[in-house]
Parts: structure tokens; sequence; C-alpha cells
């Protein structure tokens, strides 16, 4: 506890340095963020805010709050104090309806696919959101609507052809290995066409080179679409590769945020990953 | 000859049978697809939609706009139950949304017996109760009841059945079942989604109430009666609309074909409990049913 007590307010650095890349605008803000779950604080006062374009992550040891921050971002938990600013709106929470249909698409740390479900069922209801025509023409399967279930399907084709799961196109998702299970739900969270994509430790549990192929596709995913991500993940050398910003949390206190190599040599970072020497 | 006429003759008595099974069953299943729980109130809600219809014909409202208002309750409800139930509940096991419907049951047994009294009201809505004779001589009798009850059925089945299979909201209530959280984050909207099933549903109930009703009259044991259909699920599977068609008629032909041809010589009765071996032995060798989905579990 000493780490949490020990530092202070004032020297996080609260507009952390741009990386050198290209990057744009703040698309999401967070400020002044709190979220507690009866006497347990998990998120205490912490904002960040997110450009368009960059790989933002999050770190922390376990029970940071990492992935309760994620989910005050898509609407999964409303924080008691602080703002959200997105798509235009300045919320006291998320609403995950309008954080999906503006474009922030998610995927868990604990795989949350639709488990019955064919790879290719699970990537369609990603389309959900974009599919306009009426349950009418829906039900005949006729004209407009079978044009744009045809358009849906190419669309998610080019997701499956990009993330290389050509081969379980039809393969219950539950019959899956854990690696590829977590590529089709990147996969299911790519067919919505995020403008924003939230990944909880997406390389969990996984082998060194199921690792690599990850890290391939979100720097793709990043390049190609110039989809915008913020990333939770434990491995500190992928982190350090990929991500343009970290923001480090700790007991649910933001403890800095800045470029990797700021982060790096950051002294409350290293205390909260190591410890402190305790005196007596 | 004759032994064929009566042969056919039980045989569409029992598909007859059969239909009201599947009717009461389609009710559960539209519960089951989209929140992945057996609704326990699916036969208070019968029960509650034939009262408030029965209820508001015996004021003396007209039989086409105590429809409308018996259906409009039934919307209500399901508005009513999303809102002070269901979406208090997101992301919880489906062992605590079924002790929900538990709740719900008893309160919709309490409300309608608070609301309409506890008498069986008997119930006529003008269908026809004679009796047409067919095959050579007449040797055949065929209730029209029993027709007009399958055509209503059958009807409201296959617009059921087209809705769900050729929609998209077919997919999405795949999905509402399957995971919450990860349906939510692709943008199905949960809330309507349960509204939507949850008044179809009702809708349903009303219809097999009516009808049921005007059979047996409307009292407090249609809702026991509905549990009837518990076999007729585990035979079609819990998420199949043509499931609960097929498994219904062929519960309802099993069981007149067994009464009939097995009784005489293993004792009479069968029909009681022949439901509920047939469903024992679908759980033994398919407990997915004829049309359910497969339930996979990677070890």
């Amino acid at each position: 506890m000493a780490a949490v007590q020990g530092f202070e307010p004032e020297t996080v650095s609260d507009e952390a340095e741009l990386p050198d890349r290209e990057v744009g605008e703040v698309v999401l803000k967070l400020e002044n963020i709190e979220l507690g779950f009866g006497g347990v604080k998990a998120i205490n006062d912490v904002s960040f805010e997110v450009r368009k374009g960059e790989i933002r992550a999050i770190i922390g040891p376990n029970g940071a709050g990492k992935s309760s921050m994620l989910n005050c971002i898509n609407g999964f938990y409303k924080p008691q104090k602080g703002t959200i600013t997105f798509a235009g709106k300045t919320m006291s929470a998320m609403d995950p309806h309008f954080a999906a249909s503006n474009g922030i698409a998610r995927t868990f740390q604990n795989i949350a696919l639709f488990r019955g479900m064919s790879t290719l069922d699970n990537l369609m209801t990603g389309r959900v959101l974009k599919m306009n025509r009426g349950f009418f023409w829906q039900a005949l399967r006729w004209g407009p609507a079978q044009r744009e279930e045809i358009e849906h399907r190419a669309f998610v084709e080019t997701v499956i052809d990009f993330l290389e799961i050509q081969s379980i196109r039809r393969t219950p998702v539950g019959r899956l290995p854990y690696g590829l299970q977590k590529r089709v739900e990147l996969g299911r969270a790519l067919a919505m066409q995020p403008s924003i994509l939230l990944l909880d430790e997406p390389m969990a549990g996984m082998n060194v080179e199921e690792k690599q192929d990850m890290s391939r596709f979100i720097l793709d995913v990043n390049e190609e679409f110039g989809t915008t991500i913020v990333l939770i993940e434990h491995d500190m050398g992928v982190v350090m590769d990929i991500s343009d910003r970290v923001v480090v949390l700790d007991y649910g206190r933001k403890i800095a945020d800045g470029t990797p190599d700021e982060v790096r040599r950051n002294q409350n970072v290293i205390d909260a990953y190591l410890g402190v020497p305790h005196e007596d | 000859m004759l032994e064929f006429w009566f042969f056919i003759e039980v045989v569409l008595n029992g598909m007859f049978a059969g239909t009201m099974y599947s009717l009461i069953a389609l009710g559960f299943v539209l519960i089951f697809k989209a929140s992945g729980v057996f609704n326990f109130a699916q036969g208070f809600m019968v029960l509650f939609a034939a009262l408030c219809f029965v209820g508001f014909l015996e004021m003396g409202v007209p039989l086409i706009l105590a429809l409308v208002i018996a259906a409009a309750i039934m919307v209500a409800w399901a508005f009513a139950v999303e809102r002070f139930v269901l979406r208090h509940l997101v992301n919880q096991e489906p062992i605590i949304l079924f002790m929900a419907t538990i709740g719900i049951a008893f309160f919709l047994e309490g409300f309608g017996e608070l609301l309409w009294g506890a008498d069986v009201h008997p119930l006529d809505i003008g269908i026809p109760d004679g009796a047409w004779f067919v095959g050579p001589d007449g040797v055949m009798m065929v209730q029209q009841f029993d027709v007009a009850a399958a055509v209503i059925a059958g009807g409201l089945v296959a617009v059921l059945a087209l809705f769900f299979t050729y929609t998209r909201i077919g997919r999405a209530l795949r999905a509402v079942a399957d995971d919450h959280q990860a349906a939510l984050s692709v943008g199905i909207p949960l809330n309507q989604i349960w509204i939507i099933v949850w008044a179809v549903a009702g809708l349903v109930a009303l219809v097999a109430g009516i009808i049921w009703g005007s059979r047996l009259g409307v009292q407090f044991s249609l809702s026991i009666l509905a549990l009837k259909a518990l076999p007729v699920l585990i035979l079609g599977g819990f998420t199949s609309v043509p499931g609960a068609i097929v498994g219904g008629l062929i519960i309802g032909v099993g069981e007149k074909v067994a009464e009939i041809y097995l009784g005489p010589y293993i004792g009479g009765g069968i029909e009681e409990w022949f439901a509920y071996v047939v469903a024992m032995l679908f759980l033994l060798y398919r407990p997915q049913g004829l049309f359910g989905d497969k339930i996979i579990e990677r070890v």
C-alpha cells in the first residue's frame, strides 16, 4: 500500500506527450471518472483521452481497474462521478447501444462469443446495426433485403480473409481452441467496422506465436483501417512494442500517462510493479 | 376397412390434440430462444390472458374489442416485465432468470384472481361445435371445433415460424440467449428484443387461452395444463418453433394411439404418462430434442 499513499498527484503528467507518429484529434475523453462497488473504489478520479488513430494501452497490476475502465467506456458500468465525451456528446455514463451504434466495438477478457453459432454467424451478428431493411422485407427474403444480406456477407468474408480464419467458417465456435476463439471475437468486433476498438487482454493465455499473430493483426487493423485501439494487456513486451501511448493504473488511480519510454522510466510505475522497500 | 377408418380417426384426434399442445409449447419456445430460460410463468400467462378476455366479454364488451383489449394488456404486460424484472437481471445466470419467472408466475396468478375472481368462466366465441361424418357411410367422426382450433393454431405457428426463421431477429435472438454482454457489445438492443418476445409470447398465450378456454372453460387449472408442454419441448427442442409443432403432433398422436391400441394389453390411462416416458427416452438419447441447438462443451 505504501506505493499508493506515497505518491503525490502533482507528479503525474496530465497531458501526456504525443508520440512521434501522426495522430488526430481527441475522439474519446474521460474526465474524473469514479466507480465503486459497495465500499470498494475500483476507479478513483481517473482522466485520460484517446486520440484518433492511435494505439492506447491501459496497463497496471491485477485489480487496478483496467477492465472496469473499459466497461465504463462501452457502457456496461455507469460511473458514479465524472464525464465521458464521445461522438460530440458529454455524458455522465455511456449507453451500450449508443456506444455500439457510434462505432465502439470490443472484445472481452473471458471470451464472450455466441458459442452455439458458427464463426460466420458470430461475425454476422456484428453487422446487426448496419442492417436497415425492415422485418417485412427480411421475412420475404426478397428484393432489397436479400441484396443487403449479400453485401453484409461479402464484408464479413473480407474480415474472415483478413484474420485468416477461412477454414473455420462453418465450425461452431464452442469447438474451437482458445487462441482461435480470441481471433473470432476480434473478427466479430471488426465486422462492426468500428472507429474505436476496445481489446481486453487480447493475448492472455496465448503462446508466443499466437501472440505474434495477434500483435500483427492489431497493428494491421490500426494501419489499414485507421481504427483507434484501446487495449489492456499484461505482456509488457507487447505493450511497449505496439502502443503509442500508455495509461498506468494502480489501485484505481492513474499513476502515469505517456509514451512507452516515459512510462518505463516513471518511478511510480516501477514502484507499483516491483513494490517499494518498507522503512521501519 | 372399418378398422382402417377407425385408425385414421384416432390419428386425426391425436393430431388435433397435438396442435393444442404445440400452441402452448410455442410460447415457451419464444422466451427460451431469447433468454435461454424456461419461462415458468407461461401457463399463468395463458390463464391471465384468457381471464382478461372472458372478463371483458362478460362485462358486455363486443368480441373483437375484448380481443383487442386483452391483446393490449398482454403487450403492456411485456413492457412491465422488461421494465421491472428483466432489465435488472441482465447478465445474470439462467437459473436466476428462471427463479424470476417463478415469481412472475405467482404474481400473475394472484393478480388474475384479484381482478377476475376464482370462478370457472364458460367461454363461447362461436366456434362451431358440431361434427362431420366422413368416409364411406360416414364411419369417421370429425369434431368441427377440433378442426377450427387446428387451423387457428396452424396459421399462428406458420406466421411465427416465418418471422423467426427468416428475419434477422432470429440471429439476434440466438445471440441474446447465448451471451447478454456480447450481444450488447455488438449493439443488439437487448431490452427491445425482450419486449418483442414477451409480447409475442403473451399474444400466443392469449390465443391458446381462448381455444383451451372454449373447450374446458376458463379456470385456474389451465395454468397447470400448460405444463403438458414440457414433454413437447423436450421432444422438439427448446429452441425450435418447428420443433414445437412436430413435438406436439408426435405427443398428441402417440398418446391417442398408445391409449387405444396398447391400452387393452397393459391397462388404460396410458394417455396420462405416455408423453413423459417419450420425453425421458429423448433425454437419454437426444437431449437437444429433434430440432434444438446442439450444446457444445469443450472440456
